[in-house]
């Protein structure tokens, strides 16, 4: 319950945020929700010198329109995903996924922004995220620049975001209309994901003419499994034709094995909750 | 006449909410932890990541340098190698039992055993300053298998006492005199073609109590008597235990377990860090504290359940028992506990359950390993034998073709036939399976639930639906001093009362259990105002401090109620008793002449009455009081029952299992529990609703795995899987009533009820979910993953010619423990 000692700091702007990390170098740690970081420090797995703490930077919270893409800042809460109204209508996919994250505490206090920069395999707003092709703002000391989410998630925990560097918007196309089911496994309802599969696809009289399908936990970062997404183009949606298409939902990744799952598990896992994501959010 | 409008409700019964609620979860109370004494220091203890090694030597010095620290002490700076913790039950004549330390000399035997203390003006500092000490270990091979750990030429945990083996404890009817001869029995089944034989290994794997406040303790060693706060089940208990073990003089220790919460068994015990917190205060001459975090909690504190159990029947083939063998191994860990090797010894008293079998042979070998001791978990050996024995009943069932209930009814005890003296010699004084039986079955819509998963069947539906059953009893109550002593337990099972009449007439009752969650506080004033008839209000329950509750044997067992409820209740006559002849003589009348009833002494036949209220004030006045009798009508009582107490019921658990994925998802549970009368129907539904969850975890969620270096893979909550509401369904409890005839409130225990009925009707149901699809065991707890590999394992198996068909029933008659173990173990290596 103890963590090492360490100082901290609370600043109001992005630019300060910046400042305090150019300050702190390596040793610094970003502070968002704390739902990662307060265990690891809890636990002694980590002891930073300096924590930056990104509660007090109102710029980073909030969801707001800009045209063809919705933008969510980095420090809002998952709760306020869950119930933002132009997130139900345009990027429903990272709604419904947001909605599985732990338990009502935990989606309180965590934010978008923090749990996409941990990029934790298990975690479960990467793989949406890597689905909706979201546009991933960082800024740093030499301004702000723009990383695509199939650049983002680089490795186990590790992202495009620099030293020195911060997470301060992420972007979202719209997906107006399309389906979303984020279908997500886990042994208890609190617990990580085993395998979760972020399925969102537009149907067109019956026929699925778009899909965008994001796999949590098989591989060290999010994977798309885009052999699914172009079987499915053009099918209709009947449960036979989904089933036939998620088969190769395994295709291309490189799933861990441990005391809950081997990676054979974990494979056929993904495949069918593959079928089942796609027909749900076809439903 | 006497007036009535006064007259009090009848408080036993009621649905009343618990007093203590209030404080417990506003955190409006003072835990251990909260104690804050000036000059307080604080202990870190510096901990073995290693199963089993040498310790070569142990550098201090940089520690001592973090500013703020004290003290750095090893065990011998202490005496801490030197002491050892109790252990109150030596089995057997020539039970094993190594020297537990408080702090490891020169060898540790398990991951988490302390090998130094820090000790700092702050938690945080004592922390920062463990991280800085420097151990050298030598590492030893780890113990980990007990059949391994039995085997010829095996590393020893302890090389000093020659053996993993702690103790064997055998109970044989024949022997015994209360039936025959299991090998007789089995002899003679296996040349009759009208009976079979059905062997099976079960596993209960090892699990963690979990209870919500991690451990703590403070010692103030300033005053005259030495303080020690600690969170504990047992204050008592571990009062004598300190004074016997430390040898210190009994009258100079007080121990205070002031509100604990929780402890499901997790919390009887002497702790090596209550020891090490007593000796450092003692050393410094000021007050620490110990406060453990939740990995400490997991790793440290003792854990529960881990047997293999091999067992094995003898039936007819119609179905009537003619024989069981019990073999278990039972693993203790690396030390002995307060109470540890008797655990899985209460097991032989329930392996028989509910049934009349008439040969019966229990063989126990309790083995050491090189991790975490094991001791009481909730249940506490119960619930490892009526796992076996119900997933026992549910095999024989299948191999006989006969519907698992039909066999369960055709080998119970029938209801007219109680008082029944079972074949391991307890006296069940009453019961009644088939009145809790046949509602169940009702509420639950067996044969609906039937029909459906027939329909799934043979729809092919992924989601098959299974149907578990459990009929249970467990004996509690403990216990019978006279039974505890020929068992060589190392205490009486008595209980203690006081009750103090204060002069504004309000009840202070002293007693000798100690609370940790409870409600003792509600329910035992709900006793007193019935028996006294003073209003609920006036009634307070004091508990825990062996100052003002001098004499107590804690809380365990499922108790509480039925013995020290039953000292209130003597306690309460007392004072009754003691207040007749001055109730008498402010009423000047005969004592014969006398009754008591609603609170009041009345005279017969006459309006002239005294409330008891009234007499306490007269009695602390003193004015007027009747020659030769004291001036006091304070009493205290000690009760020692006369039997265990058996509450039984009849638990019915329906299960979905995805067989695609290998989930299971409750889909209904319902259970008829017989716990006798009942004082408080919402802690009673209250503790059923906690037993079954902790029970259905055991099913399906928890599990402390250790890898094959001995280090525990569950060391937070993030891997120890505990489920949580979301996890679970609503279930369906209802109540019977046999009333005890062995106390004179009628009751039964309920504390542990739940816990020790559901884990077998959870894996009944899981395996009769999917056993046609030739899954035949799922070692627990039954995870997707273990379900998935079991049912995929079995495919091409079900219907083999070449091998029993167990789904069918009738087609498998007559099976042994190899079929089952052989080859597909379904994750039982996972």
């Amino acid at each position: 319950m103890i963590p090492a000692q360490f100082d901290y700091v609370r600043p109001t702007t992005v630019e300060e945020a910046v400042q305090a990390l150019r300050d702190g170098g390596d040793d610094a740690k970003l502070l968002a929700g704390g739902q990662s970081l307060l265990p690891v420090l809890r636990l002694r797995m980590a002891d930073p010198s300096l924590i930056i703490d990104l509660g007090g930077i109102p710029e980073l919270k909030g969801v707001r329109e800009e045209g063809n893409e919705v933008v969510v800042g980095a420090m809002t809460s998952h709760y306020d995903v869950t119930r933002d109204d132009t997130l139900r209508q345009h990027v429903a996919l990272i709604q419904e996924a947001t909605k599985t994250v732990a338990d009502p505490q935990v989606r309180h206090k965590g934010t978008l922004g923090g749990a996409l920069a941990h990029a934790d395999p298990a975690g479960d707003l990467a793989a949406p995220a890597l689905a909706l092709d979201a546009q991933f703002v960082i800024a740093g000391p030499n301004g702000t620049r723009t990383v695509a989410a199939a650049d983002f998630f680089e490795d186990y925990f590790t992202t495009a975001i620099g030293e020195g560097e911060l997470l301060t918007e992420i972007r979202f196309p719209k997906y107006t209309g399309w389906g979303a089911r984020y279908e997500k496994f886990n042994r208890v309802a609190q617990a990580w994901s085993i395998v979760a599969v972020a399925a969102t696809v537009k149907v067109d009289g019956g026929t699925i003419s778009e899909a965008r399908i994001g796999l949590t936990n098989m591989a060290g970062t999010p994977v798309r499994a885009r052999a699914v997404e172009s079987a499915l183009v053009g099918q209709s949606a009947t449960e036979d034709n989904v089933r036939k298409a998620a088969q190769a939902a395994a295709e291309g990744t490189s799933p861990t094995a441990d005391a809950d799952a081997g990676s054979d598990y974990r494979e056929h896992l993904a495949r069918v909750l593959t079928g089942r994501a796609v027909l749900a959010a076809a439903g | 006449m006497t007036t009535t409008e006064n007259a009090p409700t009848q408080e036993i019964g009621r649905d009343r909410r618990r007093k203590e609620d209030r404080r417990l979860i506003t955190g409006r109370t003072r835990w251990t932890d909260n104690q804050a004494l000036t000059g307080l220091l604080h202990i870190s203890v510096v901990r073995s990541p290693f199963a089993h090694a040498e310790i070569k030597g142990i550098d201090t010095s940089a520690a001592k340098q973090v500013p703020g620290v004290v003290a750095v002490y090893t065990a011998a700076d202490l005496g801490a190698d030197q002491v050892q913790l109790p252990c109150a039950w030596p089995v057997t004549k020539d039970m094993k039992a190594p020297q537990r330390p408080a702090l490891a000399g020169s060898r540790v035997n398990f991951a988490g055993e302390g090998v130094a203390v820090v000790v700092a003006r702050s938690a945080a500092i004592a922390k920062d300053a463990a991280e800085q000490v420097e151990v050298d270990y030598d590492e030893l091979e780890p113990v980990l298998d007990m059949e391994a750990a039995l085997a010829d030429g095996a590393t020893l945990v302890h090389p000093e006492i020659g053996t993993n083996a702690n103790a064997q404890w055998v109970f044989d009817s024949g022997e015994a005199g209360s039936g025959g001869s299991v090998a007789e029995a089995l002899q003679k089944a296996e040349s009759d073609d009208d009976q079979i034989i059905v062997k099976r290994r079960f596993r209960q794997q090892r699990l963690v109590p979990v209870f919500m406040e991690p451990r703590s303790t403070v010692v103030d060693p300033s005053g005259e008597q030495l303080v020690m706060w600690s969170s504990t089940q047992v204050p008592h208990i571990l009062k004598t235990m300190l004074a016997l073990t430390l040898g210190l003089p009994e009258h100079k220790v007080r121990v205070i377990a002031p509100d604990v919460g929780g402890g499901f068994g997790g919390k009887i015990a002497v702790a090596p860090e209550e020891v090490l917190t007593l000796l450092v205060a003692q050393k410094l001459g000021k007050p620490v504290k110990w406060t453990e975090t939740r990995s400490e909690s997991l790793l440290t504190a003792h854990h529960g359940r881990d047997q293999i159990q091999d067992l094995t029947m003898s039936v007819t083939k119609d179905g009537t028992i003619t024989g069981l063998d019990v073999k278990l191994l039972a693993d203790m860990g690396a030390y002995l506990g307060l109470v540890g090797p008797g655990v899985p010894i209460l097991g032989a008293f329930m392996f028989n359950a509910i049934y009349k079998i008439p040969a019966y042979r229990f063989d126990c070998t309790n083995v050491f390993t090189t991790k975490t001791l094991t001791d009481a978990y909730r249940g506490a050996g119960r619930p490892e034998a009526t796992f076996g024995i119900e997933r026992l009943m549910d095999e024989a069932a299948l191999e006989l073709g006969m519907e698992p209930m039909e066999f369960r009814r055709k080998n119970w005890i029938k209801h007219e036939e109680f008082p029944y003296t079972t074949v391991s010699t307890l006296t069940y004084d009453t019961g009644n399976y088939e009145a809790a039986t046949d509602q169940a079955l009702q509420m639950f819509d067996y044969d609906g639930l039937r029909r459906e998963q027939q329909e799934r069947r043979e729809r092919g539906d992924v989601k098959q639906l299974g149907i578990g059953i459990s009929t249970f009893t467990e004996m509690c109550g403990l216990a019978p001093s006279r039974v505890l002593g020929s068992l060589d337990y190392g205490a009486g099972g008595w209980e203690t009362a006081a009750i103090r009449m204060l002069p504004t007439g309000k009840a202070e009752v002293v007693v000798g259990v100690s609370p940790h969650g409870q409600g003792h506080e509600t329910a035992f004033s709900q006793i007193v105002a019935d028996q006294l008839g003073v209003p609920f209000d006036d009634v307070e329950i004091l508990h825990g401090d062996t100052q003002s509750s001098y004499r107590g044997l804690d809380t365990y067992g499922s108790r509480s109620l039925a013995v020290g409820g039953i000292a209130v209740v003597k306690a309460a006559e007392k004072v009754i008793e003691k207040a007749k002849p001055i109730a008498a003589h402010m009423l000047e009348a005969s004592e014969g002449d006398l009754e008591f009833s609603g609170g009041r002494f009345t005279v017969k036949g006459t309006d002239k009455g005294v409330g008891i209220q009234d007499i306490a004030l007269a009695v602390f006045a003193a004015h007027d009081y009747p020659e030769g009798i004291e001036p006091d009508i304070d009493a205290h009582a000690t009760f020692d029952p006369e039997n265990f107490s058996f509450p039984h019921g009849t638990h019915l658990c329906a299960v979905e299992v995805d067989t695609e994925t290998g989930f299971v998802q409750l889909y209904k549970y319902v259970c008829v529990d017989d716990v006798g009368n009942v004082i408080n129907p919402l802690i009673v539904e209250g503790q059923v609703h906690g037993g079954l969850a902790q029970g259905i975890a055991q099913a399906l969620f928890e599990e402390a795995a250790y890898d094959d270096q001995g280090t525990l893979l569950s060391g937070t909550l993030v891997d120890y899987t505990l489920p949580t509401a979301a996890d679970l369904i609503s279930f369906d409890t209802a109540n019977t009533t046999t009333a005890s005839t062995t106390n004179p409130l009628g009751v039964k225990g309920v504390g542990e009820a739940g816990t020790i009925a559901s884990t077998p009707a959870v894996v009944n149901s899981v395996l009769d979910a999917i056993r046609h699809l030739g899954v035949k065991d799922i070692d627990m707890p039954t995870t997707p993953y273990r379900v998935w590999t079991a049912i995929n394992d079995a495919k091409g198996t079900a219907g083999r010619g070449d091998e029993a068909n167990v789904a069918s029933p009738g087609a498998g008659l007559g099976s042994t423990a190899s079929d089952i173990s052989k080859g597909d173990t379904q994750g039982g290596h996972l």
